[in-house]
C-alpha cells in the first residue's frame, strides 16, 4: 500500500517538473512583460524593478533560481500585488474555491449519482432516455451560458436565490454551486450508467434476485458498489477539474475564488503568479488522482488483498 | 401430488428478428426426494424452462406465451413478483454453472449466505450466522467459522460452488434447480461436488433440478432424465430407460456423441518430430515471492504423425507447456527441439519461419477470432503473410481451405458474430492449416463446444491430421476426449509429468495414483461402460 502510493507520488515528480519548466518557458515567451504598461516608465524605475524580481538574470539562472525556490515551498513574489507573495495568494482564494469546488461535486455526485442509476434500471425506455438527455445536455451547455440563465430564472423572474456573491447573504452559495456541478453531474450520469448497466447484467446480480431478494435490495445491496467504482475513479479528477475550471463560474457570480487570480495573472504577465497557480493546481491534480485511485481500490476486495491488508 | 408439475411450458423472445420461441410446449414433473436431469444443448431451452418459472428470464424480450407450473399445487406462472420472491431462495433455489462469476465479489461469503435467511425467515444475522456455518461445515469447507469472513476470490472454483450450495440450501428449500453446477470445474472437483449434491438431496429428501448438457454428468446421479432439443422435450424416462433403451434418435445421437472407445495407435510412428528436455517456463511473481512453476522440468517426445494427448487439471501447466513449444511465452530453461533446430534460440526471420511450420488452435472460438475480420480476411492474412499464396491466387486458397474444413463456399465473407461455436472453431482449424504447418497444438479446441459438435470436431481433426500428416499436441482436461483421439497420453499435475503411455496402457493399467484418481473421477462410467 504504502509503497504504491511511494512510486506513485515519485512518478508525479518528473510530470510536475515538466509542467513548470513547460509552463516557465512558454510564458517567458509570450509578448509583453509584467512592467509594460500604457504610461511610458523610466528606464531606470524598469531596471530596478527588473532586478528586484531577478529578470534582469539571463533566463536559465532565472529558471534555476526559480526552482531552488520552488525547494523551499517559495512560490516567489507577486508582480502585480507588490509587497504580497504567491503563497498568501493562494492560501486566501483556495478555502473559497475548494468550498466551492466540494459543493459542486455533491451536486454533482447526488444528481449524476440518482439520475445515472435510475436511468440504467430501464435501459432503452423513456426512463433512460430522458435523464441521459438531460445529462447530454448539461454536458454540452458551457457555465457562462448555463450560470446567467439560472440567475436568470431563479435570482431574476422568481427572486428566489441572490444573483451573485459569496457568503453574504443566505442561499448565495447555491447557484454558483449548482453551475458548477451540473457538467460534472452530466459526466458522472453517463459514468455512473455505464458502471450499473455492466454490473447489472452480472451472473451474481441473478444470484441474489434467486435469491428472493426485491429488485430496490437487488440494486442497492449488490449492484450499487461494483456500479460505483467508474464514478469513484473519476472523482479526483473532477475535484481537480472543478477547481481549475471554477473561474469562469467565479467571474460570473463574483466569488473571490482562485480562479480569478489565475486569468488576471495570464492577462498581466504575473510570471510567479502564473507559474505559482499552475504549479499548485498541477500538484493538486496529481494527488486527487492518487486519492480516487486508493479508493476505488479499496472499494475492491481483490484489489485491496493485493495491497496487504483485508 | 408432484413436487412441481409442468404442463405445456410455452415461452418465446421477441427480438427484432422476429419471435424465437425459447420453450415449446414442455411438460414435466419433478418429484420430491428424485433427482430430475434436463440434458440438451446450448440452446436447447433447458435453461429457459426453468429460469421462466421464477420469472428470472429477462422481460422483454422473454415473454411466458401459455401453460401452468404447479409448485405443491399452486400456479408460479399466475404468481405476482412479490409472491414469486416469497417463492424464489426460499422454497425454491438455484445453483449455477460458473462459481466464478455467481458470487458477489464485493461481499464476504457469510454476508451474501446470510441473505435469504435473514430476508425470508426475519431472524437476527447472529443466528444465520450460527446457521450458514453449520451449512458450510456440512458442504465441507474448511475452518468454516474464520473462512466465512473471507471473500469470493480467496476460495478456488470448487470451494465456491460449495458455498453457493450452502447459500441455496440454507433455508432449507423443497426444490434445488441447479444449472449445469460442475461444468465450469475440474474433474476431479466435478466428482466430489456431484457427490456433495446426491449426498445433500437423500439427506433432506428434497427434489433436484439438474440441468446440463453432458448426458454422462448425470449418469451416476439422476432418477429421471429429460432430453431436450430447440425447445421441445424429445424424451423422457428413468436412467436406465434414457441409457439402455433410448427411443428417440437424437437421445440416440448424444448418447454416440459421448467419446469413447481408444484409439488404436500405428506403430510405425517412433521417429521423434519434437522432443523437450528438462523444460521449465516459471512465472514470477515479483521479488519476493517464489515464482510460480508453471512447467517444471518437463521432458517429452512427439512424435512424426501422432496426436500426442496432455492431459491434467487447471493449473497442471498443461497449455503453458503448448505455448512454450511455439515460444508464445517465455520460457526459463531447457531446450525444444523441433526437427533438428533448437526453437529456444531462434530469432526474427527464423522464427517467423518456424511459426509457420507449427499452429496453435485456441479453446475459445468467441475469443480467438478477430470480430472485425471476415472468414475471408482471417484466412486470407496467413496465406499472403507467408506467401504461400500470391495476391491473384489467394481467393482459391481461402476457398479450397473452407472446403476442408467443412464450411460452406458461401459463407466467405461473413462475420464470426454470424457462426455457432463449431463453425468458429472450423475457421480457427482452418487459420491454423493455412500455413501448412507441420504440427499444431491444439488447447482444449472442443472443451466450449456442445458435445454433439465435439464429436464432430474431433472427426473432423483426425481426418485432417491423416490429410496433411500433422503432429498435434491435444491439451485437455478431459480424458474421455484425449482418449478417443491420441496416440499416446501424458499426465500432468502441478507443472510436472506424473505419467505416460498408450491411452489403453493408461486406462487399463494406470501406475500412479493421480492417474487413478483422474480416471475415477470420469463421471457415468459405469452405465457407460
Amino acid at each position: 500500500m504504502w509503497r504504491f502510493i511511494g512510486i506513485r507520488l515519485l512518478q508525479a515528480v518528473p510530470v510536475i517538473l515538466a509542467v513548470i519548466t513547460v509552463t516557465f518557458f512558454l510564458v517567458r515567451m509570450a509578448p509583453g512583460g509584467p512592467f509594460d504598461s500604457e504610461k511610458a516608465v523610466m528606464p531606470e524605475v524598469k531596471a530596478a524593478l527588473e532586478a528586484q524580481y531577478r529578470l534582469d538574470l539571463p533566463l536559465p539562472q532565472q529558471y534555476l533560481a526559480y526552482l531552488g525556490d520552488l525547494t523551499k515551498g517559495d512560490l516567489g513574489p507577486s508582480f502585480k500585488y507588490p509587497g504580497r507573495d504567491v503563497n498568501e495568494l493562494i492560501s486566501a482564494g483556495l478555502p473559497v474555491t475548494a468550498e466551492l469546488g466540494i459543493y459542486a461535486l455533491l451536486v454533482a455526485l447526488f444528481l449524476g449519482g440518482i439520475s445515472g442509476v435510475v436511468a440504467s434500471l430501464k435501459p432503452n425506455t423513456a426512463q433512460d432516455y430522458i435523464p441521459m438527455s438531460l445529462a447530454m445536455i448539461g454536458i454540452c451547455m458551457p457555465a457562462f451560458l448555463f450560470g446567467p440563465l439560472l440567475v436568470l430564472v431563479f435570482g431574476i423572474y422568481l427572486e428566489w436565490l441572490p444573483v451573485a456573491g459569496w457568503g453574504d447573504i443566505p442561499g448565495d452559495k447555491i447557484l454558483p454551486s449548482i453551475t458548477l456541478g451540473t457538467a460534472y453531474a452530466a459526466y458522472i450520469a453517463r459514468l455512473g450508467r455505464a458502471g450499473m448497466l455492466e454490473v447489472m447484467s452480472q451472473d451474481y446480480i441473478r444470484t441474489a434476485r434467486a435469491k428472493g431478494l426485491p429488485e430496490w435490495q437487488v440494486v442497492t445491496r449488490h449492484a450499487l458498489r461494483g456500479g460505483m467504482i467508474p464514478v469513484v475513479a473519476f472523482l479526483g479528477p473532477a475535484f481537480a477539474g472543478l477547481l481549475t475550471g471554477s473561474f469562469v463560474v467565479e467571474t460570473i457570480f463574483q466569488v473571490p475564488g482562485l480562479g480569478r487570480f489565475f486569468v488576471q495573472a495570464a492577462f498581466n504577465r504575473d510570471y510567479t503568479m502564473i507559474l505559482g497557480s499552475t504549479v499548485f493546481l498541477s500538484t493538486l491534480i496529481v494527488l486527487f488522482n492518487l486519492l480516487s485511485d486508493i479508493l476505488a481500490a479499496w472499494m475492491n476486495p481483490r484489489l485491496r488483498a493485493q495491497f496487504g491488508g483485508r | 401430488m408432484a413436487l412441481l408439475e409442468v404442463k405445456n411450458l410455452q415461452v418465446s423472445f421477441h427480438t427484432r428478428n422476429g419471435e424465437v420461441k425459447a420453450v415449446d410446449d414442455v411438460s414435466f414433473t419433478v418429484e420430491s426426494g428424485k433427482i430430475t436431469a434436463i440434458i440438451g444443448e446450448s440452446g436447447s431451452g433447458k435453461s429457459v424452462a426453468c429460469y421462466s418459472l421464477l420469472g428470472l428470464i429477462p422481460r422483454p424480450p422473454g415473454k411466458v406465451e401459455g401453460g401452468q407450473a404447479l409448485f405443491e399445487g399452486e400456479d408460479l406462472l399466475q404468481m405476482s413478483e412479490r409472491q414469486l420472491q416469497q417463492i424464489r431462495g426460499r422454497d425454491i433455489a438455484m445453483i449455477f454453472q460458473d462459481p466464478m462469476t455467481c458470487l458477489n465479489p464485493y461481499m464476504t461469503i457469510g454476508d451474501q449466505l446470510i441473505e435469504p435467511i435473514v430476508f425470508h425467515k426475519r431472524i437476527s444475522k447472529k443466528e444465520a450466522r450460527q446457521r450458514a456455518v453449520e451449512l458450510l461445515e456440512e458442504v465441507g469447507l474448511r475452518d468454516p467459522g474464520s473462512t466465512i469472513d473471507s471473500y469470493p476470490h480467496e476460495f478456488s472454483g470448487g470451494m465456491r460452488q460449495r458455498v453457493m450450495i450452502a447459500m441455496a440450501l440454507i433455508n432449507e428449500p423443497k426444490l434445488l434447480i441447479a444449472d449445469e453446477p460442475t461444468t465450469a470445474l475440474d474433474v476431479t472437483i466435478q466428482a466430489q461436488i456431484l457427490k456433495l449434491i446426491a449426498q445433500l438431496q437423500t439427506k433432506r429428501d428434497i427434489g433436484v433440478i439438474f440441468i446440463s448438457h453432458d448426458l454422462a454428468v448425470v449418469a451416476d446421479i439422476a432418477d429421471d432424465i429429460i432430453v431436450m432439443k430447440t425447445g421441445k422435450v424429445v424424451e423422457h424416462n428413468d436412467r436406465q430407460g434414457i441409457f439402455h433403451n433410448a427411443q428417440h434418435p437424437y437421445t440416440k445421437k448424444l448418447l454416440s456423441a459421448i467419446p469413447g472407445g481408444t484409439k488404436t495407435i500405428n506403430p510405425e510412428l517412433h521417429q521423434p518430430l519434437i522432443t523437450v528436455s528438462n523444460l521449465n517456463t516459471w512465472f514470477d511473481q515479483g521479488k519476493h515471492q517464489e515464482p510460480v512453476k508453471a512447467v517444471n522440468n518437463v521432458s517429452l517426445e512427439i512424435r512424426k504423425g501422432e496426436i500426442l494427448g496432455l492431459v491434467g487439471e487447471s493449473g497442471s501447466g498443461k497449455s503453458t507447456i503448448g505455448r512454450s513449444i511455439l515460444r508464445l511465452v517465455p520460457i526459463t530453461s531447457g531446450t525444444v527441439n523441433f526437427d533438428g533446430t533448437d526453437v529456444t534460440s531462434l530469432e526474427g526471420g527464423d522464427l517467423k519461419n518456424m511459426r509457420r511450420r507449427m499452429q496453435m488452435i485456441f479453446q475459445d472460438p468467441y475469443a480467438s477470432l478477430n470480430p472485425r475480420m471476415s472468414v475471408y480476411d482471417t484466412l486470407a492474412e496467413p496465406l499472403l503473410l507467408h506467401g504461400i499464396e500470391t495476391k491473384a491466387s489467394v481467393e482459391q486458397g481461402v476457398l479450397k481451405l473452407m472446403d476442408h474444413v467443412g464450411l460452406a463456399r458461401n459463407f466467405v465473407r461473413k462475420y464470426p458474430h454470424e457462426f455457432s461455436g463449431g463453425q468458429r472453431q472450423r475457421i480457427a482449424i482452418g487459420r491454423a492449416l493455412s500455413t501448412r504447418p507441420e504440427f499444431i497444438v491444439a488447447d482444449e479446441p472442443v472443451s466450449a463446444l456442445d458435445v454433439t459438435i465435439q464429436a464432430q470436431i474431433l472427426d473432423l481433426m483426425l481426418d485432417l491430421g491423416k490429410e496433411y500428416g500433422l503432429t498435434m499436441l491435444f491439451v485437455s482436461h478431459d480424458l474421455a476426449v484425449v482418449k478417443h483421439i491420441a496416440d499416446r497420453i501424458v499426465v500432468l499435475y502441478k507443472g510436472e509429468i506424473v505419467e505416460q503411455g498408450t491411452g489403453r496402457d493408461l486406462f487399463d493399467n494406470p501406475q500412479q495414483e493421480y492417474t487413478r484418481q483422474l480416471l475415477h473421477s470420469i463421471p457415468g462410467q459405469a452405465l457407460l461402460a
